[in-house]
């Protein structure tokens, strides 16, 4: 494997693609999820859910070991590539701005404190989900699955 | 058209990301996720830029969803953001964790800000 993947051609292009995916998946959900009280609930969202799937992913992908080539391409396509485009911390920015802009400072603290502890526990869990999916399946978990 | 548009400027921040974090990590490797904060920090900048040039006239609506939602929001990430900081606290490193989160936070925030006041002075 490549030491340096982020200057071979064919991984940078394999991150554009989920990349654009998941900027896709983000513009779809802002367009469908209005801002309630305020409240920019898209973003916070789509924020909230790729922290949970990027945790999830990513622990899956250490539990299996030593990374393969091809176990490296999950990891960029839909790690780096679908769920960092579909997470933004700009836009989470500019809304933070606009709500202090708009004299909403308590909604905009509101916003910021719930993206970033709720984005660190959504990771956690994530990180947990993953860990226990796999006890259960080895069997070593509170039920093994049969009822057991 | 437009959402062929933000797909491919999305794909362009994303792969810009992966790239420019991969060239930092390889000159300077830290404990702290340095590279990260500064791909989200000058993506919020350069947002804040273009959102202000909208304001401003200097930027018509489609030209802006294409760069801010498509190029910035696929270059900044906030999920990489936040299993850098749960990697931080799991490591026992929980003032640098904190540090990571909240500093991101107030850093994007403050950057949106630069780059609005940019926008004012030059559009």
């Amino acid at each position: 494997m490549s030491p340096r993947p982020h200057l071979h051609p064919g991984l940078v292009l394999l991150v554009a693609l989920g990349g654009a995916a998941g900027t896709l998946a983000r513009y779809g959900l802002n367009t469908a999820v209005p801002a309630r009280d305020g409240w920019p609930l898209a973003t916070l969202i789509v924020n909230l859910a790729g922290a949970f799937l990027l945790g999830l992913l990513l622990e899956v992908l250490v539990r299996a070991g030593n990374e393969t080539s091809r176990l490296r391409m999950v990891r960029l396509g839909l790690g780096t590539g679908v769920l960092g485009g579909f997470t933004t911390f700009s836009t989470f920015a500019l809304e933070v701005e606009q709500l202090l802009a708009g004299g909403s400072a308590a909604v905009a603290a509101g916003y910021f404190a719930a993206s970033l502890l709720g984005g660190v526990l959504a990771c956690l869990a994530g990180v947990a989900f993953a860990g226990r999916r796999r006890q259960i399946r080895s069997g070593n978990g509170p039920r093994d699955g049969n009822g057991r | 058209m437009i959402l062929v548009l933000i797909a491919a400027a999305g794909g362009a921040g994303a792969a810009a990301r992966f790239v420019v974090d991969g060239l930092i990590r390889a000159r300077w490797s830290t404990v702290f996720p340095a590279a990260t904060v500064f791909i989200n920090v000058t993506g919020s900048l350069l947002l804040g830029v273009l959102t202000g040039a909208a304001t401003a006239g200097a930027l018509p609506a489609p030209a802006l969803a294409a760069a801010g939602v498509g190029f910035c929001g696929g270059c900044t990430t906030f999920s990489t953001a936040m299993v850098e900081t749960v990697r931080l606290a799991q490591g026992g490193d929980h003032r640098r964790a904190v540090l990571n989160a909240l500093g991101t936070g107030v850093l994007t925030v403050a950057a949106v800000l630069g780059g609005l006041a940019v926008a004012r002075l030059v559009f």
